[in-house]
């Protein structure tokens, strides 16, 4: 524990603020994936964390290190533009593959592939693989 | 003043992070189907990058700054990998 | 000067993620970084990338204004979902919308704009029908998303890109 003596009040105060409103907002959202009842409904909770939790903690950090070293220090910006970028793109792929398997399965409670091109081709499991012969190669 | 403020702050702070890690781990944990483990994972590497950093701020050292970094990007490659996995059942193709 | 920076705001990004890796402005440090990333922008030229052309940079600014305030409001909207529903994500649902925008680079944009706020995933764009899938966490009345998508990010990128 190396916490500097002589930090101002000021910013020790909001430096509290952001990284104590980050951790609880990223909390809500870690709460949503076990409170919400279905899987598309949970793809939308990690996003509060991952935006918002993310910002606000990222804030804090630049703001401490800032005044701590006495230097603008926003090197956090890269890690906030990394999750920006990288959280949107693995939940999309996340979402679509279990529409996909839903669409596999033929479940009632997702919208059907509207082109062919679109609907699954391939069964998955074994037992299915079965059923539909297909020629040996 | 201020050391008394940052100090338990921060500890809150990983305290609520620490929950949110469970609660992720849980849903890693119970499913009930892949996607649904795979969500957990992605959003236990996201609050763990979060801890990352406050643990950053608490140390007062920038090093943890390159770990926070490295653990996004690794998260990001894992559940990428993992959600290709489940649309065709195989990684490389 | 085009042979030299092919692309020149990747050379930029690039400059400015060195810098920001190095956390050093020092002129060592900027001709290392400079060499490097016109080195990237050459080989991505390679790649002959189709190049996205930014028609008006001020609405792009404004586009991420608008982006941010709504990402913060759909923040408290999501959490008071999670936090006070008695069940939450009964109003969950799909909803298609038709969308006019044709630029890939608009429509990866919207993407992640969509995304990335919370209540709302992209799910699937047909190409043909000019349609987008969509999940929303709140779907209480589907105009109002269809507005929001519409007038508040599509016109914007519209007017960036195409």
């Amino acid at each position: 524990m190396t916490l500097a003596h002589d930090f101002p009040v000021w910013a020790a105060i909001l430096v509290a603020f952001f990284v104590l409103g980050g951790s609880a907002i990223t909390l809500v959202g870690s709460l949503g994936l076990l409170r919400l009842g279905t899987f598309y409904a949970r793809t939308h909770a990690p996003t509060l964390g991952a935006t918002m939790g993310m910002g606000t903690i990222l804030c804090g950090s630049a703001l401490y290190f800032s005044v701590l070293e006495t230097r603008p220090v926003v090197h956090e910006v890269l890690i906030a533009v990394f999750i920006t970028l990288t959280t949107p793109v693995t939940l999309m792929l996340l979402a679509r593959a279990a529409l996909y398997r839903d669409r596999a399965e033929g479940s009632p409670d997702v919208p059907a592939a509207e082109r062919m091109e679109e609907a699954p081709q391939r069964p998955e499991s074994a037992e299915n693989r079965s059923e539909h012969e297909e020629p040996a190669r | 003043m201020s050391e008394f403020l940052l100090t338990w702050s921060l500890v809150l702070a990983q305290i609520l992070l620490g929950l949110a890690m469970c609660c992720a781990t849980f849903r890693l944990v119970t499913g009930p189907r892949a996607q649904d483990r795979i969500l957990g994972l992605d959003t236990l590497y996201v609050n763990a990058m979060l801890m990352v950093v406050t643990f950053g701020i608490r140390s007062g050292s920038s090093l943890y700054f390159e770990a926070a970094l490295v653990i996004s990007l690794l998260g990001f490659v894992a559940t990428v990998a993992l959600a290709k996995f489940l649309m065709r059942g195989e990684v490389i193709e | 000067m085009s042979w030299l920076l092919p692309y020149p705001l990747l050379t930029a990004a690039l400059l400015a993620l060195w810098l920001l890796l190095n956390q050093s402005v020092s002129p060592g440090q900027i001709i290392l970084g400079s060499v490097l990333a016109i080195l990237a922008a050459w080989m991505m030229a390679a790649l002959r990338p189709q190049k996205p052309r930014i028609r008006r940079p001020v609405a792009v600014f404004r586009l991420a204004g608008i982006v941010l305030v709504d990402i913060v409001r759909s923040n408290l909207a999501v959490g008071t979902i999670i936090l006070s529903a008695r069940k939450p994500g009964l109003n969950a649902g799909f909803m298609t919308i038709p969308l006019d925008m044709k630029s890939p680079q608009g429509l990866a944009v919207l993407s992640i704009i969509i995304t990335s706020t919370p209540g709302t995933i992209w799910l699937n764009y047909d190409a043909a029908k000019g349609t987008l899938l969509l999940h929303v966490l709140d779907l209480v009345d589907e105009t109002v998303w269809i507005r929001t998508i519409k007038g508040r990010y599509e016109r914007l990128l519209m007017e960036i890109f195409e």
